[in-house]
């Protein structure tokens, strides 16, 4: 048989790596220069998954539900892929609350949307301090949506709080996130608020971790 | 130079979509409305057959070219242009005599109803357009034609 044309690390049996350390995990399948895929594919596509789960649920919150776990497993796989692409020296995963935070707001939302998600807000409401905020001005995935007046409290980004859930859990942060549209007048119509509750015992953690 | 309506008509000639753009156009029912997309489909329908000329044989392979019927209804207040889409969708914008490009007008129209309206999950095929998302585009993209 012949040796595959791919340069290896030479060493006989186990894991062949390309001599540049690239394996195909770590750039896109897609080699166009952006990597980029068409917006109204997407949006086809998205509009069928919020059809075909609208069609299985008797509410809006079941909907959300349904919505928030087909991201789930997309942001568990996500957190492990990002953090392989990054450079060897930070390719760690985020230990505190708002290393964590931070990646999502950044990497993970440059990886999905080619752009940082626009605020990260911690709450102010006295009732629950440990609330954690990521603001879109614009989510990518509500381009092209509007809610029929019937369904008005329903954000179909809830499929984005479903990744940012999956990342979370992955991380070994586990919480809940979900979509809330808070519309600010003519400027952003579909801004939308993903409000991150961890667990108590996350909280707890943090705090015992923060101290030492 | 104003635009001044817009009408879309579904493929069965059922009424859609119908807004004004300009104030101090003569008020008419919604019934009316319905009567005249009603009526506009069958006087579409008659005008595509009027044709004279026969269409040229199409390439092997292919369907004959659509027959286009009405386009343009011109009168002395004002100008109806009509746009076919090949499913069979219309779309009437009613300008005044004046207005220029009429047909970039409406092309981008139909990028806005084939962006906002059919992207959207929410909306059911040959039914009423409401569409939050393809009011405030279309609102928007026209006050900027008005207001050139």
């Amino acid at each position: 048989m012949s040796q595959p044309s791919v340069p290896s690390s030479g060493k006989d049996g186990g894991l062949r790596v390309p001599s540049n350390g690239k394996t195909i995990y770590h750039r896109p399948l897609n080699r166009t220069k952006t990597a980029e895929i068409s917006q109204a594919s997407f949006a086809y596509l998205f509009g069928e998954m919020v059809t075909y789960a609208q069609r299985r649920v008797k509410g809006v919150q079941e909907l959300e539900q349904r919505l928030n776990v087909q991201g789930h497993a997309i942001g568990l796989k996500l957190l492990d892929l990002l953090l392989h692409r990054e450079p060897p020296r930070s390719q760690h995963r985020p230990t505190n609350i708002l290393a964590l935070l931070h990646f999502i707001r950044t990497s993970l939302w440059t990886h999905l949307f080619a752009r940082a998600a626009d605020r990260l807000e911690k709450s102010a409401d006295p009732e629950n301090p440990d609330d954690y905020m990521i603001i879109d001005n614009e989510p990518l995935v509500n381009a092209f949506i509007s809610v029929p007046k019937d369904m008005s409290s329903l954000n179909c980004a809830a499929f984005v709080a479903g990744i940012v859930e999956g990342v979370c859990d992955g991380a070994d942060f586990p919480g809940k996130v979900t979509a809330h549209s808070v519309p600010e007048g003519e400027m952003w119509p579909g801004k939308t608020v993903f409000l991150i509750k961890f667990r108590s015992e996350v909280v707890e953690r943090e705090a015992y971790l923060g101290k030492s | 130079m104003t635009v001044f309506a817009l009408i879309v008509i579904n493929k069965a000639g059922g009424l859609i979509y119908n807004k004004n753009f300009h104030d101090g156009l003569n008020k008419i029912s919604t019934n009316d409305y319905l009567v005249l997309a009603g009526t506009f489909h069958g006087v579409h329908a008659i005008t595509a057959r009027l044709t004279p000329i026969r269409p040229p044989a199409p390439p092997a392979g292919l369907r004959p070219e659509q027959v286009s019927g009405l386009e343009v209804l011109e009168t002395e207040n004002f100008r109806m242009q009509c746009f076919n889409t090949l499913t069979g969708v219309k779309f009437l914008l009613f300008t005044d005599t004046t207005q220029t490009n009429v047909d970039v007008t409406i092309r981008k129209v139909y990028d806005l109803y084939a962006d906002y309206v059919m992207k959207n999950p929410f909306y059911s095929l040959e039914m009423p357009i409401r569409c939050e998302m393809f009011d405030r585009k279309l609102q928007s993209y026209v006050r900027e034609i008005n207001n050139r």
